[in-house]
């Protein structure tokens, strides 16, 4: 019975990722009874956190009373498998895994870490915030993000071309460029 | 006799000063001008971590290899990361080459040096540090003898231009310093990309945002990369 339920079931999964970095407030965020509730409402039926180095370890959930599932792990070599089967991207403000995000053109959330001391990282999300491209958020703020945000007002990002800069070079140094 | 040689160093100390100065314009000038004819150049290409290494790969993507070779990449002996992604974009040139043509390209090199200033380190004890990594960066430049540098942020880039300028200076080499700046970087450069602004030691600077490039004129604003 429970097995054919499952097989039914359309999963809605959410894929947090700090990187390689410690970023405990997102994790503790995510794993808050807040944001779990804005998550359910919003129709996401799973969670799968990349915590990096965080000491802040999240409470496993398995799937009981039709609540939302919780699991983590630590790092793994390439995160393009959980990005493409997420529906929901909550993110650290690293760029590395943004692009990998927008580039799916899967819907993103991402979360600067206060904690940290150059803080350049949160020019690039509210910059492509105020773009349209994401969302942007705080760790204390991301229960409020998730239950305001409308994925339908978000702008598809167009990905980057390396070409211009290959051009100047070539054309600098006497190349011929096609 | 000292007489004598004051006099003589009155002279000689102002005439040095005076060539070392003319050296330095001269290469100042130089800078930022095409002076390498040749038809392959060897590229030193400066890794850094996660997103830094992402941008320049893409960028190496879309290079003439025949252009730019021999290729050196370069990356901070704790990152293991950079460089293997670098030898596996490598090594699919190799094979794309070898079907299409049957003939093998010069093998790049993947090489490591010491980083002057780690996350959360003192300033006081990357004084040190900092001095390391300048002397292995003037060693990698005595081997790479680089004629292209492409960097793009780490902070690993600098030792290495200013000892590309070094050689330069001394006439032992000369590199064209090309420096894109990240993408994370919207409203101000990194810190490397200040300095190699500021010490006019890049031939050319790209940044990727249009508010940066009004902000530093002499920049040339390429569009996102990512």
């Amino acid at each position: 019975m429970d097995e054919a339920a499952n097989e039914n079931y359309s999963s809605k999964m959410v894929f947090v990722t700090v990187g390689t970095t410690c970023f405990d407030a997102l994790v503790k965020a995510v794993d808050s009874q807040q944001v779990k509730e804005e998550l359910t409402n919003k129709g996401y039926t799973d969670i799968l956190i990349q915590m990096g180095r965080g000491s802040y370890v999240p409470s496993k959930v398995t799937r009981e009373d039709g609540s939302l599932t919780v699991d983590y792990f630590t790092f793994s070599p390439s995160i393009a498998d959980y990005l493409k089967s997420a529906s929901l991207i909550i993110s650290h403000a690293g760029s590395g895994s943004i692009f990998e995000t927008l580039r799916l053109g899967k819907p993103l959330i991402v979360v600067v870490n206060e904690d940290l001391m150059d803080n350049h990282q949160s020019e690039l999300a509210e910059e492509l915030a105020e773009r349209k491209h994401l969302f942007y958020a705080r760790p204390q703020t991301l229960h409020h993000t998730i239950q305001a945000m409308d994925l339908e007002s978000l702008v598809p990002y167009t990905p980057g071309n390396p070409m211009p800069v290959v051009t100047l070079m070539n054309r600098f140094l006497g190349f011929p460029t096609e | 006799m000292e007489k004598e040689s004051d006099k003589i160093s009155c002279l000689v100390l102002p005439i040095l000063v005076a060539l070392v100065v003319l050296r330095v314009l001269y290469v100042l000038y130089w800078t930022g001008k095409p002076i390498q004819e040749s038809h392959s150049l060897r590229t030193l290409i400066v890794l850094g971590s996660g997103g830094h290494t992402a941008e320049m790969l893409s960028i190496v993507n879309v290079l003439q290899k025949d252009r730019f070779a021999p290729r050196f990449y370069v990356a901070a002996a704790t990152d293991n990361m950079s460089l293997q992604k670098a030898r596996v974009l490598e090594e699919s040139l190799i094979d794309q080459e070898e079907n299409s043509r049957g003939n093998k390209i010069v093998a790049s090199q993947f090489m490591q040096i010491y980083r002057s200033r780690e996350v959360g380190q003192s300033y006081i004890t990357s004084v040190g540090t900092t001095l390391i990594a300048m002397a292995h960066a003037l060693w990698l430049t005595l081997t790479i003898r680089p004629q292209v540098i492409i960097c793009n942020g780490p902070g690993t880039c600098v030792p290495l231009c200013v000892s590309a300028f070094i050689f330069k200076l001394l006439g032992l080499g000369w590199s064209h310093i090309f420096y894109v700046e990240s993408i994370a970087r919207v409203r101000r450069l990194s810190l490397s990309g200040l300095l190699l602004y500021k010490l006019l030691l890049a031939d050319q600077l790209y940044v990727q945002w249009p508010q940066l490039q009004r902000k530093y004129p002499r920049a040339h604003h390429v569009g996102s990369l990512m």
